[in-house]
């Protein structure tokens, strides 16, 4: 469900909108924010905040790459496979990260922790090869990086 | 205005404003189209109806084009025709190797294109989208989907359920339901207007009673559904070589417009069930008693597990008999009380499922050959007292306009109606108007499905509708709101009203009735003020020992305001059965003959007596629930049941139980072997509303045929038949060639109906009073120019806030309200035979809110126990915040938990009506 403190974040961003539905993409990233993905009961509730059928609140769940509409692991941790990186040694830094983690790109950690993919270019090109963890970028790795990165994480 | 423009070599002029696809199709020119349907907002998504505009630089869609002067539009070029054979491809290659709709009716709108254009799709798309099967009636199959959005329309637009809607995106979009659940998980309520629209295999019926089949291959029989009041106009698909009924579809109509509820579409297979009686039955075991075990009592502990009535329990107390031998023995039996003890000895309950003729020959067996006005049926038990008020005050019991008029309305007060699930389809129109912002007030106790689009929801406590709304008029008055004109004109009486308002200021009316005063300012403002206010209502106005006074304040609220007589203004009851109307009309009620001409009036009663060659009896006969009650006590002793299920619709049903046992005779004519059956002597095998021709009057007065769609099984008679025979053995000689002659005498007897012959109702039948069928659809808003009351104005009749019957109290604290559920009918005897509807809504629970569950440590599906200080029953909890703290709410269709072995039978002084929404009872966990 949606916690007190988000619900006022999310009031706060519909306080913004000429058209409450217009806050609906900000309340949704709360959402994601406190929950790590949008649940049933979280949708159901964003729609009623808004006043919106619950279908519409899952066809803006269901477009956006960002949205997560099953619950996921804490981290999201991708690297970037596309040529430039490639060049630099991204595919075998794929593959050392994925014997230190013991799983595939693709799959997540049973302890839900991180939850391993490929990336498509993130335009961090001149700092290849490159990670995202979250929403934040690690850029000029080797493995020895890239693992201290990895175990850093919670 | 309108516009001229060329359409393939041809000029066609239209109103401006129209689609050159409708253009087109005036014309007879037909466009292909997938995603345009004409009942549907067009969207222009498919393509398939491009059409080359001269001079334009691309195709246009035809279906979202407007028309303009001196177009020049070609609808089937060879450029054209390539595209649409090419989208075809396009969208065949996406297509499962099997259509579920080719394999069932045939008609995929798709594959017809297909075969039109040769389309062999070369390219194959993976079929990785999926099938949900998880609805009971609606077969779902993603990768048939070409996302046209015919489906959400249907359900948005049309029906306004909101539950359809699409995910994804590219590859993966597809239509989803609610949270992208399964859509039998969804708030779906199965009414079936997706598949309706839907033109693939993605959206398909589940068949009901017989395996579906090529439409083509189907006898299309239209008539009337037979539910509700609605009157929802239908198309039976019938495969006649198996006698079943295959599917069913909503029938374009002035009043229903082509919609069904989940009834209507999928709740026809019940006259197919095999507990369908098909020979006369006598009874052999004496004395009489129920004879399921889990009626017998209440207080039994252990119960068996429910359902309907166990054949095989109850069988063997009857052996069957021939036609000659039961009718005999009716006639006779009958005929020896009456002489025995009278008339008065002698009762009779038709039923609102009747049709105009049964129930006029039911009426007119008791009074011209019983002799007795002791004749009633269910409307008693729901609008009874809403008729008691109307035709006091305005002088006629019918409604004063249509629901369909909502669409002229800018203001629409409903008031204890849940109308989304009992009268499903007229809520769809309720719905369109709270859509384009016409402002719907809805009072009510509890938080029915209308509530959600209601602009103002006040939820009074139950009970205390006469302080609400004299506190509204309080204010009405006071803000100078009135319509004096219209008080001086059409009124009398006016003075008394404002006396008695008077004390209900809305601080005094916010403490009886739980609403804030300023809502209630602000909704008395509003409906003060609004051009055009109507007002429909239901049992929850009505079902009140107080329920005549209920219906009085909104009549009253109604006439000081003018909302009577013009269009989106009037007074609609909301009519439960499909012919609850007509029935009384009919004259099936113990204080009037067709056409309400009270028994008591010596003209009336000398124009029947002329008519029917008989003397009747000048007192006014008993209602239902004084029938029951002198039953108990002796004094009626035979009764003739015609298609009426008492044991489950009376209240306090442990007496009912005691007045049933007590009768030396009962005759029972019914399709199944009821509850109240099992207290029969003799029973009479009668066909369904599918298997018979009569006319059926709707809450709007309508006025239509059903026809017959199924041979009727076994022995089974006709209803209006056996009623000419028994009548004929009782010497009274009733003969008819057809229902038709019968309807032509109800109608030589009833003004109202006067110029209306079978065979000048039309397709969809006509509102009466209609003097001119063959021009006609009938009136729609009456009494624009006064009242048919003695000086043609209506009057108007204060009430006093006096609060229910049986109060809670320490050891009763919870007040009961029942009701019903979107899926059964009444006491379900027909719905709880319906494979689909029974899947549905399988068993009784009581609705119980979340505070008061933990309080009480009562767990969702755990059980409770209710008890009142007649009975007790034991049913599931279900959580919810619908109904109020301190109420329970449960419904009254399932015998096992019978909620009316908890009501009271304490009754509305005007009306006879019980109060079947309010009695105290008390919640204990249970164990089952």
């Amino acid at each position: 469900m949606i916690s007190s403190a988000t619900r006022a974040r999310i009031d706060a961003e519909i306080a913004k909108y000429p058209v409450k539905r217009g806050a609906l993409l900000p309340a949704l990233h709360h959402v994601h924010a406190e929950l790590g993905y949008v649940s049933h009961e979280s949708a159901a509730a964003i729609a009623d905040i808004f006043d919106l059928r619950p279908v519409e609140v899952m066809e803006v769940v269901s477009f956006y790459n960002m949205f997560f509409d099953t619950p996921q692991p804490r981290h999201h941790v991708r690297v970037c496979t596309n040529l430039p990186c490639s060049l630099r040694g991204a595919r075998t830094l794929l593959a050392q990260i994925e014997s230190h983690l013991g799983i595939e790109a693709g799959q997540a950690s049973s302890d839900g922790r991180i939850g391993l993919g490929h990336e498509e270019c993130l335009g961090a090109c001149a700092y290849a090869p490159m990670m995202r963890v979250n929403d934040r970028y690690h850029e000029d790795l080797d493995v020895e990086k890239a693992k201290r990165i990895l175990d850093s994480l919670e | 205005m309108s516009v001229t423009l060329t359409i393939d070599g041809r000029g066609v002029t239209v109103r401006s404003g129209t689609t050159i696809w409708e253009a087109a199709r005036g014309a007879g020119i037909a466009i292909p189209t997938l995603c345009h349907d004409p009942g549907l907002e067009p969207v222009g998504v498919c393509r398939m109806c491009a059409v080359e505009v001269e001079g334009a630089r691309v195709m246009a869609a035809s279906c979202v084009r407007l028309a303009e002067p001196g177009m020049v539009v070609r609808t089937a070029s060879e450029k054209i025709e390539r595209c649409r054979a090419m989208l075809t491809e396009l969208l065949m290659s996406e297509q499962p190797d099997v259509s579920a709709k080719e394999r069932t009716t045939a008609d995929d709108e798709l594959h017809a294109l297909a075969r039109r254009y040769g389309v062999r799709p070369r390219l194959r798309r993976g079929a990785a989208r999926p099938r949900d099967d998880s609805s009971p009636v609606i077969e779902v199959d993603h990768q048939a989907c070409i996302l046209c959005d015919r489906c959400i329309r249907a359900c948005n637009d049309v029906q306004h359920n909101d539950v359809i809607g699409r995910t994804g995106k590219g590859y993966r979009a597809r239509i989803a339901f609610d949270l992208d659940q399964g859509m039998g998980d969804s708030t779906c309520v199965s009414c079936g207007e997706c598949v309706a629209a839907c033109p693939t295999g993605a959206l398909v019926n589940k068949p009901i009673s017989a395996p579906l089949r090529p439409r083509a291959e189907l006898a299309a029989i239209d008539t009337v559904c037979p539910y509700c009041g609605v009157g929802c106009a239908l198309t039976y698909h019938v495969d006649e070589a198996a006698n079943r009924v295959v599917f069913a579809e909503g029938r374009e109509s002035p009043g229903s417009r082509g919609r069904l509820c989940v009834k209507g579409r999928y709740g026809f297979d019940y006259v197919s069930h095999p507990h369908r009686l098909t020979r006369p039955l006598i009874r052999i075991d004496y004395p009489k008693r129920a004879l399921s075990s889990e009626v017998e009592s209440s207080r039994r502990e252990r119960r068996k597990p429910g359902g309907i009535v166990d054949y095989d329990e109850v069988m063997p107390a009857f052996r069957e008999a021939s036609w000659d031998e039961a009718l005999d023995l009716v006639a006779s039996r009958l005929r020896e009380i009456r002489d025995r003890s009278g008339s008065g000895a002698l009762a009779g309950f038709g039923s609102a499922k009747c049709s105009n003729e049964e129930a006029y020959l039911f009426q007119k067996l008791v009074r011209a050959v019983f002799g007795t006005n002791n004749v009633d049926h269910c409307t008693r038990l729901c609008h009874a007292s809403s008729v008691a008020a109307l035709l006091q005050m305005i002088g006629s019991g019918a409604v004063t306009t249509t629901y369909g008029d909502v669409e002229n309305s800018d203001v629409v007060l409903i008031t204890g109606s849940n109308t989304t699930s009992n009268h499903p389809v007229a809520a769809t129109f309720f719905k369109d108007a709270a859509r384009r912002g016409t402002k719907l007030i809805v009072v009510d106790p509890r938080h029915s499905g209308i509530a959600d689009h209601a602009w103002r929801f006040c939820r009074i406590r139950s009970g205390t509708d006469v302080a609400f709304y004299n506190g509204l008029m309080r204010v009405i008055i006071e803000e100078g709101l009135t319509d004096a004109d219209y008080i001086a004109e059409h009124t009398t009486g006016f003075e008394e009203i404002e006396r008695a308002v008077k004390a209900y200021t809305p601080e005094r009316v916010s403490g009886i009735c739980g609403v804030p005063a300023a809502l209630l300012r602000e909704v008395a403002i509003a409906y003060g003020e609004a051009r055009a206010a109507i007002t429909f209502w239901g049992m929850g106005m009505s079902q009140h020992v107080h329920g005549t006074d209920n219906c009085r304040c909104i009549i009253s609220l109604a006439l000081m305001t003018g909302n009577v007589g013009r269009p989106g203004t009037g007074l609609h009851p909301l009519r439960g059965q499909n012919n609850v109307q007509g029935a009384s009309d009919a004259g099936l009620i113990p204080m009037s003959y067709p056409g309400y001409q009270p028994v008591t009036s010596e003209a009336a009663r000398a124009r029947f007596e002329a008519a029917w060659d008989a003397k009747l009896d000048p007192q006014t006969g008993l209602t239902s629930v004084e029938i029951i009650e002198a039953a108990r006590d002796g004094v009626v002793k035979g009764m003739y049941m015609l298609g009426e299920n008492p044991f489950l619709s009376e209240p306090n049903v442990n007496e009912v139980r005691k007045g049933l046992a007590a009768l030396e005779f009962l005759v029972v004519q019914d399709i199944f072997l009821t509850e109240t059956a099992e207290f029969a002597d003799v029973v009479l095998p009668a066909t369904s509303a599918l298997e018979k021709t009569g006319t059926y009057t709707n809450t709007d007065r309508r006025v239509q045929i059903g026809r017959p769609a199924l041979a009727p099984p076994g022995e089974a008679r006709l209803d209006w038949e056996i009623i000419c025979e028994i009548s004929t053995r009782m010497g009274y000689p009733m003969q008819y060639d057809s229902a038709s002659e019968i309807f032509d005498e109800v109608v030589s007897l009833t003004d109202s109906h006067s110029g209306l012959r079978h065979d000048n109702l039309g397709a969809t039948g006509k509102l009466y009073p209609c003097p001119n069928p063959e021009e006609s659809d009938g009136t729609v808003v009456m009494f624009g120019d006064g009242f048919p009351t003695g000086d043609g104005r209506a009057r108007f009749v204060a009430a006093e806030h006096s609060g229910a019957d049986e109060l809670p109290d320490a050891e009763y604290p919870f007040i009961l309200v029942t009701g019903r559920v979107l899926e059964h009918w009444h006491t379900g005897v027909m719905t709880r035979r319906s494979r689909a509807l029974s899947a549905l809504v399988p068993e009784a629970f009581a609705e119980v809110h979340p505070e008061d569950c933990e309080r009480l440590a009562l767990e969702e599906d755990g059980f409770v126990r209710v008890r009142s200080r007649r009975g007790e029953v034991t049913l599931r909890v279900r959580k919810s915040v619908d109904t109020q703290p301190g109420s329970v709410f449960i419904p009254f269709h399932f015998r096992e938990a019978a909620a009316n072995v908890l009501t009271t039978d304490k009754l509305d002084p005007d009306g006879k009506i019980p109060e079947f929404k309010f009695c105290a009872v008390r919640l204990e966990t249970a164990d089952l």
